[in-house]
Order: C-alpha cells, then structure tokens, then sequence
C-alpha cells in the first residue's frame, strides 16, 4: 500500500508538473467518458485542445477570440490573488464587475450621441470606480464592524444583479429598442466602443490591460515592500503586524484592487464583446476568475496561463458540442473533471506518497 | 418609448416583398444548424425548436444535416457561437431567441453566402437575413374565450414576460374575448421580467391567486403557473405554454399554445434545397400549423369545448381575425373601427392595451 508523507516545503518541480499532470488525466477520464457517450475520445480531444488552435478552418478565428474569452477572466483573476494571498477573500468579483460596466455605460450612454475623445477615457475611470466602490461596501464594514467579507461580498452580488435588470428595463433602456430591455450597442458608438485593435487579433483594451495587470502585479510581488507584506498578512498575520503591516490598510488596498480591476472587465466587456447593458449581461467572469485565480496557484504569470487555459476548454467545447454532437453537460463535466485533477494532484507538491512500510518507521 | 419610432420599424419590419437575392440553382444537401437559448430538454421553447430541426431530418433524409448547440448565452458568446457555426460550413442558421438580433446582423455581414434565420426579431440588415415569428395572439384569443366562461370569480389574469409588443398583442387578445362572452371580466397582469424563472414564475401565479384570479394564462416558457394553479385542488385553471405541458391534464392546463416551427423549417430548408430560397419577414399562425391548439380537455363543459374548437377552426379558414373591430385603446380613443381587421404594423409595434384594461404597461 501507499502512505503520504509531508514534505518539509512545496516541491518546486510538483507546483509545475501538476497542472500539466492534471490535464492528461482530464484527458484519460473526459476520453473514458466521451467513449461512454459513443463519441470517439481522439477526435473528441483534439476538437476540445487543438481544433482552436490550429485546425485551418477555425484557428484563424478561435485563436483570438481565446484572448477574448480569458481577457476578463485575467483581469479579475488577477486582483482576487492579491487579496487571496493577503488571506482576504473578496468572492464578489462578480457584483464589482456588473457594477463596473453599469457606472462606465451610464456614463458612456449619458453622452449619446457627442462624439468627444474623452468619453471613453472618461468611462474607464467610471468603470473602475463603480468596481471599487462596489467592493469598499464590504471592505469597510470588515473593517469599521469586523463583518465577514466573503458573505458581504457574495450577497452584493445579488443586489448589482438587481441593479442590472432594473437599469436594463429603465434608466440605460434603449429608447428605440421596441420596448425591449437592454440599453443602446455601445459597440455601434464609435466615441463610446471598445473595438478590435488590430483586425483579426482579438486585441481591445481589455486585453491589453489584463496583460498590463499581470505585469504589475508580478513586480508588485516580486520586487515591492507592498507585495511583500500581502505576501507576509496572508502567510503569517501575526508576523505581518510586528512588521508594521497595516491590516486595515491591507483590506482596503486589495478589496480596492480587486474591485477596480473587476469594474475594468466589466466596463470593457459592455463596451467592447457584449456590446450593452442587457439583463443577462454577467455570465459568471466573476466566478470563473477565482477558479482561474487558483488553477493558476496565485501566480500572475500562473493566472495568465490559466485563464487562456480556461478560455480553450470554453470555445473548444462549443465546438466539440457541434461538430460531433457532444451534448452541453458533457463538456461541462469535462471542464468539471479539470479543475477536480487540478485539485487532487495538487496533493503532490506537498506531499511525497511512498510505500507503506510494515513497521511505522518512527 | 418613442411611439413614432417604434412604428417605423415596425413598418420596416412590416415590408414583405423584399428583392432578396434567391439562390440561382438548388443544393443536393444542406447543413441547417440551430443555436438555442436553452436545453433541448427544457419541455418549452427550445424542445419546440429541436422538435422542428429533427422534423428537417425526418423529411429530408441524407440530403440534410443538422448541427445544434444548447444553453448558448445571448450576447458575445452567441457572436462567437454563430461564428463558428458558419466556419463549420452550416448553409443555414436559425438563431431561435431574441437576444441573437444583434449577433445574427454582424456575423451574417462577414458571411453573405450563408442564410441566417432570426426568431422573434426585426432585424434584417443585410440580404442573408430573415426573420420568422409565430402569431401567438390566434391561441390567446381562444384562451381568453375559455377563460371569460370558466372564471367563477370574474377575476382572470396573465402573467407578461417582458412588455414589447408581442406580449401586450397576447395580453389584448386574451382580454378582448374574455370580454366578449363576459362582461363583468377583470384582468390583472403581473410583468415577470423573465422569459424562463420558474421561482419567479410561481411567485407572479401566487400574487395573482392571492387577488382571487381563477384562470392564468402565462407568457413565460416554465410550467410553474401550473404548478402553482395544482395546487389549489381545482379551484384555479390555466394553460400550456410553447409546449403541450400535458403533466397537467387535465386540470388546472386545460388546454395550450403549441408552438410548431416544423412547417417552417421544413419550407425554409427545402427551399434552400430546390433553389427557390428569398429573404423572408415570415409570421405564420394557426392556418398554417405554427401555432397549434394542444388538446382542450374534459375539465371544461363540452359546449365551451365546441366554442372553442370552432374560433380555432375559423382562424384557421381565415373567416375570423382576433383583432376585428371596433376596439378602442385604452384611453377611450378608437383604434379599429367595426369590421375592420388590425394591420399587422399595429400588432406589431403594438404599445396600447385595449380599452377595458386597468393598470399602465411599465415604460
């Protein structure tokens, strides 16, 4: 039999192999299982990781709009390791993100139909704020009352999706839109779109800023005091406070960070991929980033790589869903049988498994 | 809401005779594939639509395939979806929610060669563009005629998903024949902001059984109204919607609202196949099978039956439209005066409920 022994300190070459260790045994059991479902497990596999990317009907499509897809999912990913780390759990990315695009599109729409250069700038700003200040509500009651951050933060979820709707069917409804909810096309306003950069890259500016966040926040954690001292509350709070870390401040900073970088992705999703404010705007970028937060072991360089990964799984299954018939919970159990490997194998950069000896050694 | 604007396209809307480019020549097989808003399996409106694609199988045999996907989010996701799709070398795209206008229009833009077909629309911006609906308000006359003999407490009510003009077009033809066969009717309508919710959906049924209503008609694709309706042992009635939902025969559904694409999809595809496809603004009723009457059970007498059985059947011979005047809006103002039938541009950017309604349509 086997027994798993401790190792002293995470093994270096485990935190590395294990994602990729997860994903060919994804692939064994999602093959089992597409097998299962009559489907063959090859041709299944390959449309899932490889048709995206290099089959010469749809790569040229797919491979950028992988960058579509993980953008938002980096970006918020992103600002909830810096808390995560800190030991502050901010799961209301979601609700930042709804209320970030709904101040940026207020703003931008508010502006209908002036063509001024500084609209979109303008609702960068907006978007940002109404992310931060969605996420200052439970910052400052952890703070000022010592409330828990995660219940608050996922209850304001609920309150922006309310906030959503209601915007959708009344202030930012489109006027000429038939009674219909669901505001004006930002991405038919030039002075308030998020367009495609460069043609057939897939590159708007909420990519760009997701590559930007994963830059900073490696420097942030590398080579700054105050990546540092997340890195210091999250591992050892009591150290952290004879360092002088300031916990409040800590909060503050990461659910502030959080936050903004969630309103950025919402504000650049309504503008730029989604186009408007419509009731089912938010479909999960909130959620998804912790996972992808995770998957990517708190690491910027590790969330990149995640959310891209994450991102294939998506549109690799849609087209596994249609080309081959591939009904939709499997593929959703796939990426569910992905992220469960991820998980258990992770067991093996802290763990070392040996044979189990007859007689107890100590 | 601009009522002008609204007009106007529904004026746009309303040009049938476009010169849409008709495919030279016939194909010898089509690929027709469908993005739907939910699972195939949800017994509503995207089983209704999956119904209608096997149908393209059914009839067609090798000379069609048909692809699908499920649960596609409207939105940026079904741009992509759609992308895709034409990618694989679909000839022919049904997007089957609303929610698809936008990303229908763009992506048919990048693919000309390939016919997109948008359901519940008005959107046709470019020459592969068509849309298709199905006239509802045909059913919900006859619901409101049953509902107007059943109702004990001369309280009726509906249940609205969103208040465009199609929902206000059920809401009026619900009431206007209710009224007809009595007069003492009082409708209350509870707008659910939701085409699929069952919580929610039970909640609107609650709130109108709590102000004594005694028949619901739903515009929401769920059987929760039903449910609730169950569970008042009798005393409430109600109606199957998109789908036959025949668990609840034969009481409280004592009857329903079909919806058949199949008629549709086969005349689309097959005209794509002999070479004959246009450009359609298409919105087809019960004289052409779309909307089908599901089985009015033995819960209500069997003269109402007959009742009932023959205004379907006058619908379907084209002798009587459910929008026949006169009616007046709500205000007191005429609208259609006697012996004179809606045009369908009315119907369309129908904004107004019919004089007799009490209560405002949220703007």
């Amino acid at each position: 039999m086997l027994r798993l022994e401790k190792r002293p300190s995470p093994s270096r070459f485990w935190q590395g192999a294990t994602p990729v260790l997860a994903v060919v045994l994804t692939m064994i059991a999602g093959g089992l299982m597409f097998a299962a479902l009559g489907k063959n497990p090859f041709e299944a596999i390959r449309t899932i990781f490889w048709d995206p990317l290099f089959h010469p009907q749809f790569a040229d499509y797919s491979r950028p709009q992988l960058l579509v897809k993980a953008g938002p999912l980096i970006l918020i990913a992103i600002g909830l390791s810096l808390g995560f780390r800190a030991g502050i759990w901010n799961i209301g990315a979601e609700g930042q993100y709804i209320m970030g695009a709904l101040f940026g599109a207020g703003v931008g729409l508010a502006f209908y139909p002036a063509d001024l250069w500084f609209i979109f700038p303008l609702m960068v700003i907006a978007g940002a704020f109404g992310g931060w200040i969605w996420a200052m509500i439970p910052a400052i009651l952890r703070t000022k009352f010592n409330t828990n951050e995660i219940l608050v933060s996922l209850l304001m979820v609920y309150i922006a999706q309310n906030f959503l709707s209601s915007m959708s069917l009344g202030l930012l409804r489109n006027p000429e839109g038939g009674g219909f909810p669901g505001s004006r096309n930002l991405s038919q306003y030039p002075a308030a779109s998020n367009p495609e950069l460069i043609a057939g890259t897939g590159m708007h500016w909420g990519v760009i800023a997701a590559f930007m966040a994963v830059i900073a926040a490696y420097i942030l954690l590398q080579r700054h005091i105050l990546g540092f001292h997340i890195k210091l509350a999250g591992q050892a709070p009591r150290a952290a406070r004879y360092a002088g870390v300031n916990p409040t401040g800590l909060v503050l900073l990461c659910m502030g960070i959080s936050g903004a970088l969630a309103g950025l992705a919402g504000l650049f999703e309504v503008s730029g991929p989604a186009g408007q404010i419509s009731i089912d705007f938010n479909v999960g970028y909130g959620f998804t980033a912790i996972i992808v937060a995770f998957l990517g072991r708190l690491n910027p360089i590790g969330i990149l790589l995640a959310g891209l990964l994450m991102a294939l799984t998506y549109i690799g299954g849609e087209l596994a869903q249609f080309m081959l018939g591939l009904p939709a919970a499997a593929i959703q159990a796939f990426q569910g049988m992905l992220l469960f490997f991820l998980l258990a194998v992770d067991l093996l950069s802290n763990y070392r498994i040996r044979p189990a000896l007859k007689k107890e050694a100590i | 809401m601009n009522r002008r604007t609204l007009l106007a396209t529904a004026a746009l809307g309303l040009g049938l005779a476009f010169g849409g480019a008709a495919s030279a020549q016939g194909m010898d097989k089509v690929k027709a594939c469908f993005v739907y808003v939910g699972p195939i399996g949800d017994l509503g409106w995207t089983y209704q639509h999956h119904q209608g694609a096997l149908e393209l199988v059914e009839t067609y045999g090798d000379k069609v395939e048909i692809a699908y996907q499920e649960n596609v989010p409207e939105g940026a996701d079904s741009e992509r979806v759609l992308t895709q799709m034409a990618l694989s070398g679909c000839n022919i795209i049904f997007t089957t929610s609303f929610g698809y206008m936008d990303p229908t229009n763009t992506v048919a833009a990048k693919f000309p060669d390939i016919k997109f077909e948008h359901a519940t629309g008005y959107k046709r911006d470019h020459a592969n563009v068509s849309t298709y609906n199905a006239r509802f308000y045909e059913g919900r006359a006859i619901q409101g005629h049953i509902a107007g003999k059943m109702t004990k407490t001369n309280k009726i009510g509906y249940i609205g998903s969103f208040p465009i003009p199609e929902v206000v077009m059920g809401i009026n033809s619900y009431y206007l024949h209710a009224k007809k066969v009595n007069p003492d009717v009082e409708l209350s309508v509870v707008w659910a902001f939701t085409w699929f919710d069952p919580a929610k959906e039970a909640d609107s049924a609650k709130a109108l059984i709590d102000q004594g209503v005694d028949v619901i008609a739903s515009h929401t694709d769920s059987t929760a109204p039903l449910a609730e309706a169950a569970k008042t042992n009798g005393a409430v009635i109600g109606f199957g919607q998109a789908s036959d939902m025949a668990d609840y025969k034969p009481s409280p559904r004592v009857s329903s609202i079909i919806d058949n694409w199949a008629p549709y999809y086969v005349k689309r595809v097959g005209a794509l196949l002999d070479g004959t496809y246009e450009q359609v603004d298409s919105w087809a009723g019960i004289p052409e099978g779309e909307v089908e009457i599901g089985e009015i059970t033995d819960a209500i007498p069997a003269e109402l039956k007959a009742e009932a059985e023959a205004m379907r059947d006058a619908i379907a011979a084209g002798t009587y439209h459910p929008f026949t005047g006169p009616i007046n809006k709500q205000d007191g103002t005429a609208w259609l005066a006697e012996g004179a039938v809606a045009p369908d541009g009315d119907l369309l950017g129908m904004n107004f409920y019919v004089e007799g309604i009490s209560g405002d349509i949220p703007k």
